[in-house]
């Protein structure tokens, strides 16, 4: 999947490019179908069913069950397709933001408030 | 021909529209920055604009990865709002000019911009959020709109020095246009956040503030940056102010600030506001 080319690396940051669009194009694709209030539903209906459907691969398979959302990155995975799966289960930006920092939420919430100092 | 009386930058995080629709505006965390908004309703109200070209970037409504465009434009009679999967209400459907977004179209691909055309495009939130910002409450929105959905999500992005001539081209291709109609340019989003990965949270207010500034005095400035350059300075999300830049080139020629407003944070976002006009 490398294509070889030289990367920019920047810390606890994915850049999502071609090679990252790839891998993670089932997940996205099912992320994407969730703008429907329909698929949503059948989604919350059988959710390993759901996402054979969209041919995950067991690592996508595996991240989205369990909503971590550095494994659905790791899978390819993209943060705007990503929310609208969140938004099923009611995840906020912040919640997602203390998941993947480790942080507690309120946490989270003040370290953005000291940003803005 | 056609006029351009100004432009306004702003910010396009989706719970803006759900404080909108719980009537938040004057809780203390929404307050700082719906505060912002009346001195450009004011300006809005003075300067009359017919038409509003939207520069903003589509996350997931009507573009998907199947088809990425780098640029595309709306060539449609009306754009409807539809469900993003958040719980947002739904909005009206927005008025479209087919006329002046085929006179773009043209003008554009002229001058070697290659657009998508689009003659049914859904617009998301950060369409509609900076509209109901800007008009709060009014259904249908008094102005006409054009579309213009710039790529942000899949990398390569354009790049900013591209951006910046993008807008100009579309700032001729307004100011080319037999009409006597008057045009103002909107550019959504950013400003610094990211919401992936272990740098989630990230918020870069020097940035920021400074991108603010030389948007108005220097708008090279921020073209010497690559898009790597920005995700690191801004986040994978703050990179979307090239469709400030965007906005920005429309322009054309120097600019004159008539109101900013800069409010850390709404969601895990830097939320910036920024009604320019030209002198």
């Amino acid at each position: 999947m490398n294509t070889g080319r030289q990367k920019r690396v920047i810390p606890g940051t994915t850049i999502f490019d071609g090679d990252v669009a790839r891998k993670g194009y089932a997940l996205n694709k099912m992320c994407f179908s969730f703008n429907s209030a329909e698929n949503r539903a059948a989604y919350l209906e059988d959710k390993e069913a759901y996402c054979d459907k969209y041919g995950l691969n067991e690592q996508q398979k595996k991240a989205a069950l369990s909503l971590q959302v550095l494994d659905m990155l790791a899978a390819g995975g993209n943060a705007y397709y990503l929310a609208k799966l969140g938004g099923i289960f009611g995840l906020d930006m912040q919640d997602v933001g203390a998941q993947q920092t480790g942080m507690t939420k309120e946490a989270f919430k003040a370290k953005l408030v000291e940003a803005g100092k | 021909m056609a006029k351009i009386v100004g432009g306004i930058n702003v910010t396009h995080v989706p719970y803006i529209g759900r404080a909108i629709a719980n009537n938040l505006q004057q809780d203390p965390y929404w307050k700082p920055f719906f505060d912002g908004f009346p001195p450009v309703r004011q300006w809005l109200a003075k300067v009359k604009p017919d038409i509003a070209v939207v520069i903003y970037n589509d996350h997931g409504l009507n573009f998907f990865l199947d088809k990425m465009p780098t640029f595309a434009i709306g060539a449609a009679a009306e754009y409807n709002n539809a469900d993003e999967g958040w719980g947002i209400p739904t909005l009206p459907p927005y008025q479209g000019d087919v006329d002046f977004s085929w006179h773009m179209i043209d003008s554009l691909i002229e001058e070697e911009f290659d657009m998508v055309t689009c003659q049914e495009m859904l617009v998301d939130h950060a369409f509609t959020i900076p509209l109901e910002l800007f008009w709060p409450g009014q259904h249908p929105c008094p102005v006409r709109t054009v579309p213009i959905c710039v790529n942000t999500v899949q990398f390569p992005l354009p790049k900013p020095a591209r951006c910046f001539k993008f807008g100009q081209a579309i700032g001729r291709a307004i100011e080319s246009w037999d009409s006597d109609a008057r045009v103002v340019v909107i550019g959504t989003g950013g400003l610094s956040h990211q919401l992936d990965g272990q740098r989630a949270g990230f918020i870069n207010k020097e940035f920021d503030l400074m991108f603010m500034e030389k948007l108005i005095s220097d708008p090279l400035w921020v073209t010497r940056y690559s898009i790597p350059d920005l995700v690191e300075l801004t986040g994978t999300q703050g990179v979307e102010l090239i469709n400030w830049l965007t906005a920005r080139g429309a322009l054309l020629g120097e600019v004159a600030k008539v109101h900013a407003n800069y409010h850390v944070p709404i969601s895990n976002t830097a939320s910036g506001l920024l009604c320019m006009e030209s002198v």
